[in-house]
């Protein structure tokens, strides 16, 4: 349990004194860590860090043609427009909405999906049933959304299935209509990556020790009583974590399965930030704007990454005393 | 007629499970194993069933594949979707590149990245600590797509194969999953083969590198599987040159018409025209799907045992 509690520790808050000065004689003597490391900070600072030159393009009416010192400098005039157009407040809405939607359906089913395969007390089986639920992640959203289109299309199961249940009389249009999208969005998620996010909470619940169970047992507690007061506070902490963590990623709806999914019917709806940039950025050539809203997603993720830690840290520390 | 069943012989089955488990109370556990099993194969059927529709309908002859009605098992069973598709060009070369560029990923990062693992793992090396804080920061924030578009146009990697390779090739995560891994192993093993003469070079790859097997085979299935399913790059820096297209992205050609309820016939052009009068393209789209999900689900049921570890070794540290 406290190797999860740890995640969001940063690398190490106390500087170790390094005593040892830089001197010829141990670049000489590390050479060959030197060789091995340095070009790679060299490529990491290229491929990570020289685009972030990129934003300046934010606060300027930015034209390919011309150079650096020959662009025109407008300050947060894209940011204002940004707050005032009504495209990004509905993509901002479209994006929370469906980051929330994910958010709560993950947790859930992942954590009822741990406890009961948890229950299952033939390890073949549940080997079994694990390694089938583990598939969906390891296929591409491309066939993923493939799928979700044709099990979802006029004449796909599902609507073949609640015709024949006489649930509907007429097919329905799942992909054709905003109301359903998030649904159809959080649905697609859950398909994919139930399974494979139960491994963590498996994990968890491994790490139990089996004397509460039997103490449990001994006080006549069904399972029921179990699941409810050993397993899941067994696993409490790591939902925390997780939780906590997942709130960094609170803009990061996704953008392959809204793009994927997303038609001219439902655009108002399947639209996030990403969409947006992609839209304004590479279609339109408006660079600016798009940078500006790509920053804005960078920034607001950072904020509640690093409060996110900062929660993290202090949960940790309380269950340490 | 199941539940009947079940709610019939219950309790027969509840009173010697209750013998044996003094704190079992009456119904219960036979109620839930039932009820446990039942949602198990219905989890079970739901995350196959559509995998395997899609594998049948492969094999199915495409203009009877229209008419509806296949679900588990081909009515007319057929090769020419195969066929179709390795005969077009277009998809055998996107299914070389595919093959390729997953190749070289995996092995430049797995490389790359444990020899880097290595040197920041060695607490002596004077640059140990600014190459980790560096390395770590890129986990929190990202220039974002524009920028990284001029960086890869500055680079001249647009319609280029290396940039399916080079942007990707170390993860700050990874990174550290390897370098906690590499922790564990005795530093004793180091000392005496330092004795013995070797550089870092050598031991890193005589000693540490096989050592770390385990934990290397996750992150290369991990990078494997996201450079093989991997299509925004070819959408976004190669779509101009057809010769670099990838397996997803023209899996994602062919599917894009589809989502849009008015599916034009035509989307299969060139890949069935001379099978015309048997391909359509759903049959092309399922066919191709087998084709680029076959090789990653023959994988991964192997690792399983890795998987814990990759994601506890990361959690121990970030």
């Amino acid at each position: 349990m406290e190797e999860i509690a740890t995640v969001a520790k940063p690398v190490n808050p106390k500087k170790q004194r390094n005593n040892k000065r830089l001197t010829w004689a141990i670049i000489k003597d590390q050479r060959q860590l030197i060789y091995m490391s340095v070009p790679l900070l060299a490529y990491i600072i290229v491929f990570a860090y020289l685009p972030v030159w990129g934003w300046t393009m934010a606060f300027q009416d930015y034209k390919p043609a011309r150079s650096f010192s020959q662009q025109d400098w407008v300050g947060f005039k894209h940011f204002q427009f940004l707050f005032t157009d009504d495209n990004f407040l509905r993509v901002l809405r479209n994006t929370l909405a469906m980051s929330v939607i994910n958010l709560i359906l993950g947790f859930t089913t992942a954590i009822v999906l741990a406890l009961l395969l948890n229950e299952i007390k033939k390890m073949f089986w549940k080997r079994t049933v694990q390694t089938i639920s583990y598939l969906p992640h390891f296929l591409s959203w491309i066939i993923v959304t493939g799928i979700v289109a044709t099990s979802l299309a006029s004449d796909g199961i599902i609507n073949d299935l609640l015709m024949k249940l006489h649930l509907i009389d007429q097919p329905i249009m799942w992909l054709s209509e905003g109301k359903y999208f998030w649904g159809v969005v959080g649905a697609s998620h859950v398909w994919k990556e139930v399974g494979w996010n139960t491994i963590i909470y498996l994990a968890a619940m491994a790490s139990i020790d089996p004397a509460l169970y039997e103490a449990a047992d001994i006080d006549g507690a069904n399972r029921y009583q179990k699941m409810w007061n050993v397993t899941l506070p067994g696993i409490k902490a790591t939902i925390v974590i997780l939780l906590i963590m997942s709130i960094g990623h609170i803009l990061e709806a996704g953008f392959e399965v809204q793009y994927l999914l997303g038609n001219g019917l439902v655009v108002d709806w399947s639209e996030t930030i990403d969409i947006f940039v992609l839209k304004y950025g590479i279609a339109q050539g408006n660079y600016s704007l798009a940078t500006a809203g790509g920053i804005f997603k960078s920034v607001v993720s950072i904020t509640m990454l690093l409060f996110a830690n900062w929660t993290a840290k202090r949960l940790g520390e309380e269950r340490l005393l | 007629m199941m539940m009947k069943n079940t709610q019939m012989s219950g309790p027969k089955n509840a009173v010697m499970l209750s013998r044996r488990r003094p704190g079992s109370s009456g119904v219960e556990p036979f109620l839930f194993n039932t009820f446990n099993t039942l949602f198990m194969i219905f989890l079970v059927i739901v995350t196959l069933y559509p995998f395997l529709n899609t594998i049948v309908v492969s094999f199915n002859a495409g203009n009877d594949t229209i008419r509806g009605g296949i679900y588990l098992w081909p009515r007319q069973f057929t090769m020419q979707n195969y066929n179709a598709v390795f005969a077009s060009g277009t998809i055998y070369n996107a299914f070389l590149i595919s093959v390729a560029r997953t190749v070289l990923s995996t092995l430049l990062n797995i490389f790359l990245t444990t020899m880097l693992a290595y040197t920041l793992s060695r607490r002596e090396y004077v640059f140990r600590k600014p190459i980790t804080t560096i390395f770590v920061l890129t986990m929190y924030f990202n220039a974002g797509l524009i920028p990284n578009y001029f960086l890869m146009k500055d680079l001249h990697l647009i319609n280029n194969f290396l940039v399916y390779v080079l942007p990707s090739m170390i993860s700050a995560f990874n990174l550290i999953v390897i370098r906690t891994y590499i922790g564990t192993i005795p530093e004793s093993l180091v000392e005496s083969s330092r004795i013995d003469g070797a550089g870092d070079f050598k031991i890193f790859w005589r000693i540490i590198f096989p050592l770390c097997k385990p934990v290397l085979a996750t992150i290369a299935l991990f990078v494997a599987v996201g450079a093989w399913n991997s299509w925004f790059d070819a959408f976004l820096y190669t779509s101009s040159r057809q010769e670099l297209s990838t397996l997803q992205y023209e899996l994602m050609k062919l599917l894009s018409s589809s989502v849009n309820a008015n599916s034009n016939p035509s989307v299969a052009n060139g890949v069935g025209a001379e099978h015309a009068t048997q391909v359509t393209p759903i049959s092309i789209r399922a066919a191709v799907t087998v084709v680029a999900s076959v090789p990653i689900l023959m994988v991964y049921p192997f690792m399983q045992k890795y998987f814990v570890v990759g994601l506890n070794v990361g959690s121990v540290k970030e």
